[in-house]
């Protein structure tokens, strides 16, 4: 653990539990009280994650917006100041280098939450494509700490640290230079759970008392602390996808089924000819949702079959905490896509059946 | 972290209670606590037979498949549907949640497993 890198809070996680992992290259806690207690308290009440592994980076300058536009898949020609989008960097081919949260501070500036895993890629793939476009690329994650806040009491308690109204920020909105408990904050109301919530952007100085206070005065809603394993099963759930498990740089988010994010015909950007071909001549494969009809749990990197034909591999599967079902996400060759079928999931030793189902495990909670 | 007297001990975090010729294999409170929450228990067939060592069944947790090593030789005579039914119980009462009943194969692979004292240092 001692070559790992650490967040301020390594030293409170085990004043509350925390059982301690090495996450790509990170200390961070996988959970504190048991992953299923920690899933159901964000669920139902409301839990406090420490997410300062994730990247910030800062794209500012008189061609930012060029810059960002020609960056992503997804447009920022709509987004207006304090405003938050969520898209894809692609590759040439299309495939995915990281999704990402694009934070407009102003026409000039943006604030871009990237991956911890890719943060050093990221940062590499903007440098390198910047070319003429006048923009200063500063990757603040040092300086940058988040802790997010999610679940139906999420906004009950934080409310009970600011002085600005939170239900003046919806969905997807931020405001900056928020006052929380005496420090100052970026507050939006974005999140990884499927839940409603904040994630709240500090100075690595302050979010330790900020975490403690956090969950004192969200004592009386039973806020817990959650770890990283809760973390994946509730983005799941949720269909939120996972970079290295839905996402990578040869799967494109047409084939993870996120085309929403993908806006073909505006201004040019990188990776926009590889995926209009890919529009243009359909799909080979597919990431499907599925549900196992026969007893076991599916996981990431199984193997997926019809009858004795290898048509691809797990993405995601778990025992969904919420839906008490296996249910899994797996990238499969298209043909085979299509709800009701049978495939078969190679579990150890044994063959079992699972049935494509609807892409949508559980109804997101957040603000419409 | 209980270790229950009258039991016997592997490495791998099984215990073991031998009766007769026979012998109940189950996980030890310290492996159910590492694992979390568990929620699938696969077990082998009635009739399997395994050497020492040898993987007889999977605790899964919500986060990870976790194999069961065999403390001892032997031929499954019974397995605890149970617990397949009630994966929680594992961690509720993992001394009482046995996963396998098994014929000994070899009596003399008794001697080599743990004391519940000699287990204690190794599961802290």
């Amino acid at each position: 653990m001692e070559n790992l890198k650490k967040t301020p809070l390594i030293n409170t996680y085990e004043k509350y539990g925390g059982k301690i992992v090495d996450f790509a290259g990170w200390a961070l806690p996988v959970e504190f009280e048991g992953i299923i207690k920690e899933h159901e308290a964000v669920r139902n009440k409301a839990g406090l994650f420490d997410v300062s592994h994730m990247g910030e980076i800062i794209i500012k300058g008189k061609d930012a917006y060029g810059f960002v536009e020609y960056l992503i898949t997804n447009s920022i020609a709509s987004l207006e100041d304090n405003q938050v989008l969520y898209t894809f960097m692609c590759n040439r081919n299309g495939g995915v280098v990281d999704d990402l949260l694009v934070y407009r501070f102003s026409k000039d500036e943006y604030f871009l939450v990237v991956n911890a895993s890719n943060l050093d890629k990221d940062y590499k793939w903007i440098v390198d494509n910047v070319g003429d476009f006048d923009a200063d690329i500063c990757n603040i994650s040092d300086d940058t700490a988040q802790l997010a806040i999610q679940g139906p009491k999420a906004q009950c308690i934080l409310q009970k640290l600011v002085d600005v109204d939170l239900s003046q920020i919806k969905f997807f909105h931020f405001l900056r230079d928020v006052n929380i408990d005496g420090k100052k904050a970026i507050v939006s109301r974005t999140g990884y759970t499927g839940e409603d919530g904040f994630e709240i952007y500090v100075s690595p100085k302050d979010v330790v008392s900020l975490w403690d206070r956090i969950l004192e005065v969200g004592h009386d809603e039973e806020i817990v602390p959650v770890g990283l394993g809760a973390r994946d099963t509730l983005r799941f759930e949720a269909n939120l996808p996972l970079y290295g498990n839905e996402l990578s740089e040869d799967i494109t988010p047409l084939e993870a089924g996120f085309g929403f994010f993908v806006k073909l015909d505006k201004v040019d950007f990188i990776g926009r000819e590889a995926l209009k071909n890919q529009k243009e001549n359909g799909l080979n494969r597919k990431i499907v949702a599925f549900e196992m009809k026969d007893r076991g749990i599916p996981r990431h990197g199984y193997e997926v079959y019809s009858d004795d034909q290898k048509i691809g591999t797990i993405t995601t599967g778990y025992f969904s905490p919420t839906l008490k079902k296996n249910i899994g996400l797996a990238i499969i060759d298209a043909d085979h896509a299509k709800i009701g079928n049978e495939i078969i999931i190679a579990i150890r030793k044994k063959r079992l059946k699972a049935e494509i189902i609807k892409r949508q495990f559980y109804t997101k909670k957040t603000q419409k | 972290m209980v270790v229950e007297k009258g039991l016997l001990y592997s490495e791998d975090h099984e215990w073991v209670k031998v009766e007769g010729d026979k012998a109940y294999i189950g996980v030890t409170d310290h492996a159910q606590d590492s694992l979390g929450s568990i929620v699938y228990v696969e077990l082998p067939d009635v009739d399997d037979e395994f050497s020492k060592g040898d993987n007889f069944g999977v605790l899964e947790s919500v986060k990870a498949a976790s194999d069961c090593y065999m403390p001892v030789s032997g031929k499954v005579i019974e397995i605890n549907e149970d617990i397949v039914d009630n994966p929680a119980s594992v961690n509720k009462a993992p001394y009482e949640s046995w996963m396998i009943c098994v014929e000994l194969t070899d009596a003399s692979e008794i001697d080599g497993l743990l004391s519940p004292e000699d287990y204690e240092k190794i599961a802290k």
